[in-house]
């Protein structure tokens, strides 16, 4: 079988997981911290993708990445090519598909954290930006990395978005579950490979998850 | 000049009108009542909140002053605080919790400096436990280490004592009372209990709904409180009222109406003959008259009335007297044993007198519409 697929969904797992942990802390952090009624608006916002059909939120990024809407278009004019059917625009869609599953498990975190702690390093003559490095930042570890591999998990086996936002172009957006379809549908193709690495893939990753929380404990 | 001068105002979250004073080397006691904002006035001296109004000095330096726009962040206020909950550093060792307040020396200088600060403390040979290894009373001693370590310009304990057994609360109040000796700083111990108040602090302050009420002595507070919100929070238990009939300069006294009954007090000059008062006199100072054999000097302000009720606590049984016309009824606390001997029994008659000189007379209280008066535990 072919590795490419399986490459080429490894990078976009790495690039967006990358990408998103930092800014997923930010709004983290400051979700955990907001004390307002619109933050229950916000948070059902940044919820949506984890309930959304796959294809429902694939088809608005489409759209929104398409040559008729200005982001589109702004891409396009500045490095002259389409956002729409490219790695990028798969990188892009995934950000976005990846929000609640980098987010919540970082502001579970963040708010299991009591003020006081970071009261007490800040008395204790910590600046802030050495209070968050040295004290909040190894306390909420735990929850980073859960959102680390559960990003990472679910860029590597999503579908439906890939498949609306990329299409399927061999090294470009073909990745790993869209190249399982297509072996899947082809006569005499041979899917058993691909299928068992994104099951060992997906397993290993739960695992992971479930051994950091019972650390945790 | 005081060593902290902390003067606080705000309308919200909670209201503030807090003004305190404390000099160098002394413990003063913010005594009240759970959402009395004790801990708040704290924060603001730490630089963790920031009140509307008003200003914290500490010695030469201005921390917060509203009318100057100063406000310095909690790390360049040196400020010692022990949490309530304790707030350690779960992740790191007692060693590291205390190091991360010492900044401030060389790096190699560090270590050695914790591990004295935590023998100070008497947890030498723990230095490497984690928070979750200790116990709550040696992590209420690295939370003391920890603030002491960057030898603080003012030390803030919140309910230091709040979260251990009896036992090792009573053993953690015997080695502050000797630390603080060695401590050149003025001290604010945060506390709902009186009794607490009374054996640790130099000067007590009632707090109440945010705001000061009465800064005094802890002997001085609770046999002389302000008025009767005052008398109410340090658990008073004889609170009546009665008007002024006038002064006996050649006796020294004062006389009061009380609902008919004329009484002697301890001189009162600046209330005016008429004057509606409050007047409060300790259990221990109401005195039973022998039934058996009555003695001289029952003439001090005799009271007789019924025995309504009457509970031994440890060595004393605390008698309540319904006297006629009083809705409330007196209080008398007597040994067990005089209990005993004068067969006091719920429905006897007995007499008692109030010593005059035991009689703290009280501006009458100002009705505050909807307030609430909780009263502290003892």
């Amino acid at each position: 079988m072919e590795w490419g697929p399986f490459l080429l969904s490894l990078q976009l797992a790495v690039a967006t997981t990358v990408l998103l942990l930092p800014l997923a802390l930010l709004a983290a952090r400051r979700l955990a911290r907001w004390d307002s009624p619109v933050r229950a608006v916000v948070e059902a916002a940044l919820t949506l993708p984890l309930v959304l059909p796959p294809t429902v939120l694939g088809y608005y990024l489409l759209v929104g990445f398409g040559r008729a809407s200005p982001l589109g278009r702004g891409f396009e004019a500045l490095f002259g090519a389409p956002l729409a059917f490219s790695f990028e625009g798969l990188i892009a869609a995934s950000l976005i598909a990846n929000i609640p599953f980098a987010v919540q498990p970082i502001q579970r975190a963040v708010e299991a954290l009591p003020r006081e702690i970071t009261d007490a390093a800040w008395v204790s003559g910590l600046t802030r930006p050495a209070a968050f490095w040295r004290i909040e930042l190894p306390l909420i570890a735990p929850g980073l990395l859960t959102a680390a591999v559960l990003t990472f998990a679910h860029t590597m086996g999503e579908f439906g978005v890939v498949l609306m936002v990329g299409g399927n172009i061999p090294g470009e957006t073909r990745t790993a579950a869209i190249a399982l379809y297509d072996e899947a549908q082809l006569p005499g193709g041979a899917p058993g490979t691909l299928a068992a690495a994104l099951l060992m893939l997906s397993f290993v990753s739960i695992l992971a998850v479930q051994l950091l929380a019972r650390r945790r404990r | 000049m005081s060593a902290l001068s902390v003067r606080l105002e705000q309308s919200a979250p909670i209201p503030l009108d807090a003004a305190l004073e404390v000099a160098e080397g002394e413990l003063l006691a913010l005594v009240g009542p759970s959402g009395s904002g004790k801990t708040t006035v704290l924060r603001c001296i730490a630089g963790l909140h920031r009140p509307r109004a008003g200003h914290i000095r500490c010695g030469d330096a201005a921390w917060f002053d509203s009318e100057a726009s100063i406000d310095l962040p909690p790390q360049e206020r040196s400020v010692g605080l022990v949490f309530q909950n304790y707030a350690l550093f779960p992740h790191l060792t007692a060693l590291e919790n205390v190091g991360t307040a010492l900044g401030y020396l060389p790096r190699a200088a560090r270590a050695p400096r914790a591990r004295a600060l935590l023998e100070r403390v008497h947890l030498a040979g723990l230095e490497a436990r984690r928070p979750s290894e200790l116990s709550g009373g040696q992590q209420q001693r690295v939370a003391v280490a920890r603030a002491l370590a960057r030898e603080p310009k003012v030390l803030l304990l919140d309910e230091p004592f709040s979260a251990v057994d009896q036992v090792t609360r009573r053993k953690l109040q015997r080695e502050l009372a000797e630390l603080r000796r060695g401590l050149a700083i003025p001290m604010i111990l945060v506390t709902h209990d009186l009794e607490e108040a009374t054996m640790l602090a130099d000067r007590l302050a009632l707090l109440h709904h945010g705001r000061t009420l009465q800064t005094g002595t802890p002997e001085e507070v609770l046999a002389r409180p302000k008025n009767p919100l005052c008398a109410a929070l340090v658990a008073a238990r004889n609170i009546f009222h009665g008007r002024i009939l006038g002064h006996d300069a050649e006796r020294n006294l004062t006389l009061l109406d009380w609902n008919g009954r004329p009484l002697e007090t301890a001189p009162a000059p600046h209330f005016s003959a008429g004057a509606e008062v409050a007047w409060t006199i300790p259990p221990a100072e109401v005195i039973l008259h022998r039934r058996v054999a009555p003695s001289r000097g029952i003439a001090e302000n005799p009271v007789t009335g019924l025995i309504l009720d009457q509970v031994r606590l440890g060595s004393l049984t605390s008698v309540s007297i319904r006297v006629e016309g009083e809705e409330q009824a007196l209080i008398m606390d007597v040994t067990n044993h005089v209990a005993w001997r004068n067969g006091l029994e719920p429905g006897i008659e007995i007499g008692v007198s109030l010593l005059a000189k035991a009689i703290h007379l009280m501006p009458a209280e100002q009705s505050v519409p909807g307030e609430e008066h909780q009263s502290l535990s003892p």
